[in-house]
């Protein structure tokens, strides 16, 4: 007992460093909360959580799939295009049912993780460069199937944009189940595994035997599947389609997501977690920002900071 | 269990090619080199045979000027991102330091041309400047770093203008206008601009020790600080260019167009990426050159420019056909890099 209590290290700079990247989002989030609860007027109301939920539930399905390339070392630049083209996907099919709509959405999102993966693990392409082909490429498809916004009438994606059970809407619940498959995923599979054993190190993934091409490919379909999901919820809430501006920057929105919620960017590592902190810290800061009569223009200033402040925390952790 | 695992590592028959490889290596390896190297030039000579073939109204002069114009402002921001993704750094803030540098230049023109040009020069500096102690200092990642920047920059030229809702206009009869507007010898100012700015970039990069350390730095950092290349300050100096690149792009294009146009530049920096990428610089760093970038704006605007002379397609199919031509120019330049190292 006294032999652990001796080597217990000291509460010092490096420690609390690596405290405030392990649960700093946790505390942002509790802090954000307990100043809107505070200071911010109407903030307290069922309705108001609801709201905030809703509008951050594609922002977090999207993030899990991102969370999911950042652990092996990579970054999918195409997740706001792939949610054009899903969007896109959805008006132009609606007319077969949405069940069969949201398929062949979700289809084009797998048909564009199958092309980034390819490219990252056969062809040797850095991850940040095959899917900026994609992020140009995706829109461009998006707007060729579907040149401006189009309204969304069908009863099937209304009720999935507006339903609830028991109080909690749809896309929550949904966004939730997905963050809890992906925990899941993540924690006890072997796939999982393999994930973070080739952000690790690739060469030594490799020579361990793993299927590294394989385990690669699949982290994109993933990433554009879920992306995929996030244009489809996004298009039932909107009740709209817009391949113009659906999803732009949200490649940005989620990496932050997945970086301020602890991943860090080397790879190695996914807490999905602190991704759905990430996120809901996101959306509260720029609801409090926006509620306190802030401009918009603050919002991007702060979100930056908090970025800068997250990767310079986990900058200490990554050098221990 | 052991064996088996012994059994599956050993690389036998990348050892067996090596092997026989020899002979062939010299010619093969120069003939990848080429192509990496002027790919992009010969795709670009096609391109313009085909166009000028195809479309009468191509090789007019209305019709280069205006590609040579709109040209000028992306090469000169591909100028600076050169230089960062030498270093094997990448810069995204590039797009918002462009708006932003147009906007302050349009504001900034009431106060006279001293003003006009200085101020977004010293404001996207600056902004470039942090970016490079991020990264050299503080060893944040550049990608996230310049992510922030992109973020921040936007936030600041919104507030700047209102939120978006404030127009600045340059006065017409200044020189800034003169600038932007005027010819010389029936080429645009701005394309003198960025030639001139292209030719000092080439040199820097190819004669001077400045450019002998961002090779250093890109090439292997270590080695290269053991070789005595200031690592840090190579650093800080590219990002700071590359933020001055951008601004200066920008107020070129504001003193073009009359006026500070706030929703510009989004999306720019992937063109600039592009375009680098295109011109055989490797993202990897350690290598490329200056005027391969030039040839990749040239060739992504023939492209534009092809595409809009179809008339029926539009800009959707630009979008689709510069996204698929990039992930060709990355796969091939991928393939033939590999090929050098293996042979």
């Amino acid at each position: 007992m006294t032999e652990l209590a001796f080597t217990r290290p000291s509460l010092d700079r490096a420690r609390l460093l690596r405290l405030l990247q392990e649960y700093g989002v946790y505390a942002g989030v509790l802090v954000l909360l307990l100043f809107d609860v505070a200071f911010t007027p109407h903030f307290l109301s069922v309705e108001n959580f609801r709201t905030q939920a809703v509008q951050v539930a594609p922002v977090l399905v999207v993030a899990l799939g991102m969370a999911l390339a950042i652990g092996t070392e990579g970054v999918d630049l195409s997740v706001g295009s792939v949610m054009a083209l899903s969007t896109s996907l959805v008006s132009l099919y609606l007319g077969y049912g949405p069940w069969i709509a949201v398929l062949i959405a979700v289809a084009g999102g797998i048909v564009v993780g199958v092309a980034n993966g390819a490219l990252i693990a056969f062809v040797g392409v850095q991850p940040i460069v095959a899917t900026l082909a994609l992020m140009v490429a995706g829109r461009g498809v998006a707007l060729v199937l579907l040149p401006q916004l189009k309204d969304v009438r069908d009863p099937g994606m209304a009720a999935l944009g507006s339903g609830a059970v028991l109080g909690v809407p749809y896309l929550v619940l949904i966004a939730a189940g997905l963050a809890l498959l992906t925990a899941f995923v993540v924690r006890r599979t072997t796939f999982g595994r393999q994930v973070l054993a080739i952000g690790d190190s690739r060469p030594a993934a490799r020579l361990a035997g793993l299927p590294v091409g394989r385990v690669l490919v699949v982290v994109y379909v993933c990433c554009g599947a879920l992306a995929a999901v996030a244009g489809v919820l996004a298009t039932a809430r909107l009740s709209a389609s817009d391949p113009t501006s659906l999803g732009t920057l949200m490649e940005l929105s989620a990496i932050t997501a997945v970086v301020v919620g602890g991943t860090p960017l080397s790879g190695g590592r996914v807490r999905v977690g602190g991704t759905v902190a990430g996120a809901v810290l996101i959306q509260l800061l720029t609801t409090t920002l926006i509620k306190h009569d802030l401009p918009p223009s603050w919002t991007q200033i702060a979100q930056a900071a908090v970025i800068v402040l997250a990767v310079y925390a986990a900058r200490e952790r990554g050098r221990r | 269990m052991t064996a088996h695992t012994e059994e599956a590592g050993v690389p036998a028959p990348t050892v067996e090619a090596a092997g026989d490889a020899p002979p062939r290596t010299d010619r093969s390896e120069r003939l990848s080199a080429l192509a990496q190297q002027h790919g992009a030039l010969v795709t670009l000579v096609i391109a313009m045979v085909v166009a000028s073939l195809s479309f009468d109204t191509f090789l007019t002069g209305d019709n280069l000027e205006n590609m040579a114009l709109s040209s000028a402002f992306l090469a000169v921001v591909a100028l600076g991102m050169t230089f960062v993704i030498v270093t094997g750094g990448i810069d995204l803030s590039v797009g918002s330091l462009f708006a932003l540098g147009g906007v302050l230049a349009a504001w900034g023109s009431r106060y006279g041309t001293v003003v006009a040009l200085l101020l977004p020069l010293a404001v996207c500096g600056l902004i470039g400047l942090v970016n490079g102690l991020l990264i050299a200092r503080v060893r944040l990642a550049p990608f996230i770093v310049t992510l922030a920047a992109m973020l921040g920059a936007r936030g600041l030229l919104l507030a700047l203008t209102d939120e978006g809702s404030r127009t600045y206009l340059v006065d017409k009869e200044s020189f800034l206008a003169t600038l932007g507007q005027g010819t010389l010898l029936g080429v645009g100012v701005p394309v003198w601009i960025t030639l001139a700015l292209f030719a000092a970039g080439a040199v820097a990069l190819r004669r001077t020790r400045f450019g002998q350390y961002v090779y250093a730095v890109g090439g292997n950092e270590d080695a290269g600080a053991l070789m005595g290349a200031p690592v840090a300050r190579t650093k800080i100096t590219v990002y700071t260019l590359s933020g001055l690149c951008a601004g200066l792009a920008g107020a070129l294009n504001a003193a073009w167009l009359a006026s500070g146009v706030t929703i510009l530049g989004t999306g720019m920096e992937l063109e600039a990426i592009s375009a680098v990428v295109i011109g055989g610089t490797l993202l990897t760093g350690g290598s490329g050159f200056i005027s391969g970038s030039l040839v990749g704006v040239l060739l992504l605007k023939v492209i534009q420019n092809v595409i809009n002379q179809i008339g029926s397609l539009d800009s959707a199919y630009q979008q689709v056909v510069s996204g698929a031509f990039l992930a060709v120019v990355v796969i091939a330049q991928t393939w033939l890099g590999r090929r050098r190292r293996v042979l």
